[in-house]
C-alpha cells in the first residue's frame, strides 16, 4: 500500500475522481437547495407568459380582443372591459353571446363579483361590466363565444400590479 | 492531496460566494430596493389614499350636521335595550374603535370580534362576512342585535324623538307622533324575536314605514360621523415618503433595520401584499386563509353566509332606502354568491393600527400579532373550503421582524378631537332612555 516515486498518480487517480464526484455532488445539491428556498410558494407563474390582448380562439373560428377602462385593469375597483369579436379574417360577428370567467390560478379563485355582457355597443364589440380584480398577480380570463351556431373560447393572460 | 484540498477549498468559497450573492441581490428583500418594491411602498403609503369616495346611496353622509348628529348617537348608550351599550362600547375611541375583547361584549356575547371604524368610508362591504353594503346600513345591524343593542326600530326612533327631535327634523324632515300608542307598540321590528315581530305586524305599513325612515335616518347619520374617522400617519408612512423622495439614506433613521426588513418581507416573500395591499393594507376583499374555528362557537361560513345574506336586505344600494340610482350599485348588481371559495372566507382587515387591535382575527381567535404571523408562516389547511396560504418556511427572526414592521402601522385617529370622544354640546348629549 506504499506508493513509489516511479508511479506516483496511479493510485491516486480514482480517489481524486471520487472526491470531484463528491464536491461537485455537493455543490448541487447545494444550488437547488438555495434555489428551491428563494422560489416563492405556490404554483409558480410560468416563464413564458404571452400578455396579448388579441387572440385567435382555440377552435379557429373567432379572433376575440379586449380592450379596458381604464388601462392597464385596475386592482379593487370595479371597471369595464369592451370585448371585440370578429372573424379570423377580421370581420364582425354580431349578435354573439360572449361570456368571461377570470381565475388566479395560484389562489384557487375567481372574482368577487359577476361580470357579464351589457350590451353590445358597436357591430362586434361587447361591453362587459362588473369587472374587479381583488388581487395583483397572475389572472387568466377565459371568454366564451358563441354565434352563428358554433362555440369557441380564448384564454388572456394578465400579469396585474399589486 | 494538497491540491485535492486546495481544490476543495475553491469550489467551497465558490459555493459559499454564490449563495451570499443570491440572498443579497438577486433575491429582493436584501440589499438596494428594487423599482417593483419601491412600488408598492408607494402604494401602501398614507399619501396615496384618495379623498373621500362619495356615497350616492346616503345624502347626508357629507352633511356636517348629520355628523354631529352622528357623533351623538355613537356614544348614547340610550340606544339599547337597558341604556347599557353604545356603538362606542364595542368601537372605542381609546382603543383604535375596537373593544380589546376576543369576542364583542354588548348585552349578550357577540361570535365575532369588532373591527375598527376608522378608515371604513371606503370599504364596498361590511361586517366580517359583508353581509352589509354600506356604512348607514351596517350602522343598523347592531342596533338590533339581540346580542349587541338588543334595541329596536320602534324603540329607537322613539328615542330619537324624545332626545334629538330638532337635529334631526332639520336634516330630515318632521318626525311621525311616536308618543301616539295607539299608533306606536312601545317596542316593535321585523326582527327574529316573536314579540318584537308580532307588534310590527300590527302595525299599520304607513307606521312600519315611518318608523324605519327614521331608523334608516339615524344609521345615515352614524354614516357621516364615521366618514371622518381617517387613519392618521404612521411612522411606516414617514419613512414611506422619505425614501420615496430622497432614497433609503434620508430615511434610515425613521424606521430601525428589523422594521425595515419586515416591511420588505411584507411586501416581499411573506406575500402578505397580495391581500394586505394599498394604502388601508386591505384589498377589500374576502379570504379564506385557514383560520382556526373558535371552540363552542356555531360554524360560521364567513362571506359564503354573508353574500346571500346582502341580497335578502332590506337596506341595500338597490332597496327603497337608498338614495343612489341602480347604476351606482354596480358591486351588488354584479355580486358573486354561491362560490366555494367563499367558504370560511373573511374580510381582509385593516393593518393600520393592527398592534391595538387585538385579539386577532374574526373571533379572536389569536391574542398576538406573534401568533398570527406564526399561523401565516405555518399555513394550515383550512377547517373547511381552502386555504390559500401555502407555508412561508420563515425563521424565528424574520417573523419578529415582520411584527416589528406591523407595530409601525400605529397612529392616532385623524380626525377633529371632539369627534373621539363624547359630545359636549348640551343639546346633543343623551341621557338615559
Amino acid at each position: 500500500m506504499t506508493s513509489t516515486p516511479t508511479a506516483p498518480n496511479l493510485p491516486s487517480r480514482p480517489v481524486r475522481a471520487r472526491w470531484l464526484l463528491l464536491v461537485v455532488g455537493a455543490s448541487l445539491a447545494l444550488v437547488v437547495a438555495v434555489a428551491a428556498a428563494m422560489r416563492p410558494a405556490g404554483t409558480p407563474v410560468p416563464d413564458e407568459l404571452d400578455l396579448g390582448t388579441v387572440r385567435l380562439g382555440t377552435g379557429g373560428l373567432f379572433r376575440v380582443g379586449y380592450e379596458t377602462a381604464p388601462t392597464p385593469p385596475p386592482v379593487g375597483t370595479l371597471h369595464t372591459w369592451t370585448l371585440t369579436v370578429t372573424s379570423p379574417d377580421g370581420r364582425p360577428v354580431e349578435g354573439a353571446d360572449v361570456r368571461l370567467d377570470p381565475n388566479m390560478p395560484q389562489h384557487g379563485h375567481g372574482l368577487p363579483t359577476v361580470p357579464r355582457v351589457t350590451g353590445e355597443v358597436a357591430p362586434g364589440r361587447y361591453l362587459v361590466e362588473g369587472m374587479k380584480f381583488q388581487m395583483g398577480g397572475w389572472w387568466v380570463v377565459d371568454v366564451v363565444v358563441e354565434a352563428r351556431g358554433v362555440r369557441d373560447e380564448v384564454r388572456f393572460d394578465l400579469l396585474l400590479g399589486r | 492531496v494538497r491540491r485535492h484540498l486546495l481544490l476543495l477549498g475553491v469550489l467551497a468559497v465558490l459555493v459559499g460566494t454564490a449563495g451570499l450573492l443570491a440572498r443579497s441581490d438577486a433575491r429582493p428583500g436584501r440589499g438596494a430596493w428594487t423599482e417593483a418594491e419601491l412600488r408598492t411602498v408607494a402604494d401602501l403609503s398614507l399619501a396615496s389614499l384618495p379623498p373621500l369616495p362619495a356615497d350616492p346611496s346616503n345624502t347626508v353622509a357629507d352633511d356636517p350636521r348629520a355628523a354631529r348628529l352622528g357623533h351623538a348617537l355613537f356614544f348614547d348608550a340610550g340606544l339599547s335595550v337597558d341604556g347599557t351599550v353604545a356603538c362606542a362600547t364595542c368601537h372605542d375611541p381609546l382603543r383604535s374603535f375596537t373593544d380589546g375583547l376576543a369576542l364583542s361584549r354588548g348585552v349578550g356575547e357577540v361570535p365575532r370580534t369588532s373591527m375598527t371604524v376608522v378608515g371604513t368610508a371606503y370599504a364596498p362591504w361590511f361586517f366580517w362576512d359583508g353581509r352589509k353594503d354600506s356604512a348607514w346600513s351596517q350602522a343598523l345591524g347592531p342596533l338590533e342585535s339581540p346580542v349587541e343593542h338588543g334595541f329596536d326600530r320602534v324603540s329607537v326612533a322613539r328615542h330619537v324623538a324624545l332626545r334629538y327631535r330638532q337635529p334631526f327634523e332639520e336634516l330630515f324632515g318632521p318626525l311621525p307622533d311616536l308618543l301616539d300608542a295607539g299608533r306606536f307598540p312601545p317596542a316593535a321590528a321585523p326582527v327574529a324575536d316573536p314579540a318584537l315581530h308580532g307588534a310590527w305586524q300590527a302595525m299599520r305599513p304607513e307606521d312600519q314605514d315611518a318608523v324605519t325612515g327614521v331608523f334608516v335616518g339615524v344609521g345615515k347619520a352614524l354614516a357621516a360621523y364615521q366618514r371622518l374617522l381617517r387613519p392618521g400617519v404612521a411612522r411606516f408612512d414617514d419613512f414611506a415618503d422619505r425614501l420615496l423622495a430622497s432614497g433609503p439614506a434620508a430615511a434610515r433613521g425613521l424606521l430601525d433595520d428589523d422594521e425595515i426588513a419586515g416591511l420588505r418581507l411584507f411586501i416581499g416573500r411573506a406575500n402578505c401584499v397580495d391581500c394586505h395591499n394599498g394604502p388601508l393594507f386591505t384589498n377589500q376583499a374576502f379570504h379564506n386563509t385557514g383560520v382556526p374555528a373558535r371552540p363552542g362557537l356555531p360554524h360560521d361560513a364567513g362571506r359564503a353566509a354573508g353574500a346571500r345574506a346582502v341580497l335578502g336586505d332590506e337596506f341595500t344600494c338597490l332597496g327603497r332606502w337608498s338614495d343612489a340610482p341602480p347604476e351606482a350599485c354596480g358591486e351588488l348588481r354584479f355580486l358573486r354568491i354561491d362560490d366555494h371559495a367563499f367558504e370560511r372566507a373573511f374580510k381582509v382587515p385593516t393593518l393600520r393600527g393592527v398592534a391595538e387591535a387585538g385579539p386577532f382575527m374574526h373571533a379572536g381567535q389569536f391574542a398576538t400579532l406573534a401568533e398570527v404571523i406564526e399561523h401565516y408562516d405555518r399555513a394550515p389547511a383550512a377547517t373547511s373550503g381552502h386555504t390559500e396560504l401555502a407555508p412561508l418556511r420563515l425563521g424565528e427572526r424574520e417573523r419578529r421582524q415582520l411584527e416589528a414592521f406591523l407595530r409601525t402601522l400605529v397612529a392616532p385617529v385623524d380626525a377633529p378631537d371632539e369627534f373621539l370622544a363624547p359630545p359636549l354640546d348640551p343639546a346633543l348629549q343623551a341621557v338615559g332612555p
